[in-house]
């Protein structure tokens, strides 16, 4: 499509949990700097995707993966891939936020500290920065060093999105990120993303139709296990090619 | 299942009948006026205009808040935006009709309207044409909005034979210089409702292809 360039190609993956079919040969390519929506119903495979692309699903018992998987032409799932620097170079945000038990500025300060940053003034800077960019400094300024579990579900998810992209990820996937916060925060964290893209890749899972029709420049439409089509946001949400698509977008969907 | 939306959407293609119903009511109506020269059925048309006018209010304001309050997507959002565009061109056809009818309400014309029988023909062309194009729309029937925008032609070869018929009669001294010029308004008008409900047809078949005279709209 067009002369955009791919940032992770992914080609005839298949994943099982078991005897679970849970993505049934899907070919999609993410493009570079730009966001990509994924939609379909509830268990269709969205978070499965999202997770196989940094590895998150080599945790789970049972779970068997195949198909090519290249980030930047590099398959992910090489023998000898540290899976801590892919997922420093693909992050994530998850569906429900996962503040760490510590305070917030260590959340944050979290993964810089792990890739060796060690001066206070850098990660100071690091910490407002990424905390400003999730839309949520001003509510926490004054309480950086209390725990990150004593805030609201919508300023934990925000300050994940701050810890995600405090290491500067090429890759940020977000699993329904703003399902939990309220119409301004999701504004803030839409506008986010837009600024964002110049230098990341986003991948975003959400069930707000007119969240992926406002943000993504790429939607992918999942059914069971299958990508049911992909292509252009404004193709998709305007004359999206499958009939499953539409009925599903136009809420006619079962 | 979306009862509600579904439910404002089957308002929304109701209402279109029925405007469509009055705009057919008033070019008949408006041609028998001057065909009989019957000055109280020339009145309605003109008085009825209002109600068409309300009618596109209406629709409109459906249109809008269907937008609004149910944001429609790909087909759906084809559909109501066709619908917002159409109804301007069903208002004009209306409008059309009253100026014909208006031509009526000054002018005895009857005479005419039978020496150049083609007049009533075109008129019922446009008729057809008109009542088609709402019934491609409501019935999504591209097919159909193909053949009424063919019809077109029909209509246009039409305008240029009564026109000349009427250049003759001029010429031959058969009729006043001013039934003349009232006639030939008359069959402007007619031909300008056929373009009309040639537009309503080009907005079936975005509503079904997202393309607009060729061109990819949305
Ligand atoms: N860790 C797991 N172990 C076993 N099966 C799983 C696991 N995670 C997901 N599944 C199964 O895989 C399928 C896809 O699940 P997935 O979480 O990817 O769906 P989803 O599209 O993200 O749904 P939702 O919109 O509800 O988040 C489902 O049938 C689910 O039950
Ligand atoms: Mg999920």
């Amino acid at each position: 499509m067009e002369n955009e360039n791919v940032k992770i190609s992914t080609k005839n993956v298949n994943l099982y949990y078991g005897e679970n079919h849970a993505l049934k040969d899907i070919n999609l390519d993410i493009k570079t700097n730009r966001i990509t929506a994924f939609i379909g119903p509830s268990g269709c495979g969205k978070s499965t995707y999202l997770k196989s692309l940094n590895r998150m699903n080599d945790l789970v018992p049972g779970c068997r993966i195949t198909g090519s998987f290249l980030l930047d032409g590099e398959d992910i799932y090489a023998d000898g891939v540290d899976t801590n620097v892919l997922r420093r170079r693909i992050g994530m945000v998850f569906q429900k936020p996962n503040p760490f038990p510590m305070s917030i500025y260590d959340n944050v300060a979290y993964g810089p500290r792990v890739h060796g940053i060690k001066s206070k003034a850098k990660l100071d800077r690091i910490v407002e920065e990424s905390l400003i960019g999730a839309a949520v400094f001003d509510e926490v300024k004054d309480r950086l060093h209390k725990s990150a579990l004593s805030l609201s579900g919508g300023q934990q998810q925000r300050v994940c999105i701050a810890r995600a992209i405090a290491v500067q990820p090429e890759v940020i996937l977000m699993d329904e990120p703003t399902s939990a916060l309220d119409p301004v925060s999701t504004l803030k964290i839409e506008e986010l993303m837009n600024t964002i893209k110049d230098k990341y890749t986003v991948a975003i899972v959400t069930h707000n139709m007119q969240q992926a029709a406002r943000i993504s420049d790429y939607t992918a439409f999942f059914l069971v296990g299958e990508m049911v089509e992909y292509g252009k946001t404004d193709d998709i949400f305007s004359r999206p090619k499958d009939k499953r698509t539409e009925d599903y977008i136009t809420g006619r969907f079962g | 299942m979306r009862n509600t939306f579904e439910h404002k959407l089957g308002k929304l293609n109701n209402d279109l009948i029925r405007m469509g119903g009055m705009i057919e009511e008033a070019i008949a109506s408006a041609i028998t006026a001057l065909r009989d020269n019957n000055n109280e059925l020339a009145q309605s048309v003109v008085d009825n205009d209002i109600r068409v006018d309300d009618a596109e209010k209406s629709i409109e304001s459906q249109c809008l808040s269907i937008i609004l309050r149910e944001q429609p997507v790909a087909r759906d959002l084809r559909k109501v935006s066709a619908a917002l565009k159409m109804v301007t061109d069903m208002e004009r056809i209306a409008d059309n009709a009253a100026d014909i009818a208006e031509i009526s309400l000054i002018a005895d014309v009857s005479a005419i309207m039978h020496i150049v029988k083609e007049i009533q023909v075109m008129s019922e062309k446009v008729i057809h044409m008109v009542s088609g194009a709402v019934d491609a729309f409501v019935r999504t029937d591209i097919t159909l909005a193909k053949t009424i925008i063919e019809d077109d032609d029909e209509v246009d070869e039409l305008f240029i034979s009564i026109r000349n018929k009427i250049v003759d009669l001029i010429k031959s001294e058969s009729c006043s210089g001013e039934v003349a010029v009232d006639a030939l308004m008359i069959v402007k008008y007619l031909e300008r409702i056929a373009d009309h409900a040639v537009n309503v047809c080009e907005w079936v078949e975005f509503f079904e292809t997202g393309e607009y005279k060729n061109t990819q709209i949305i």
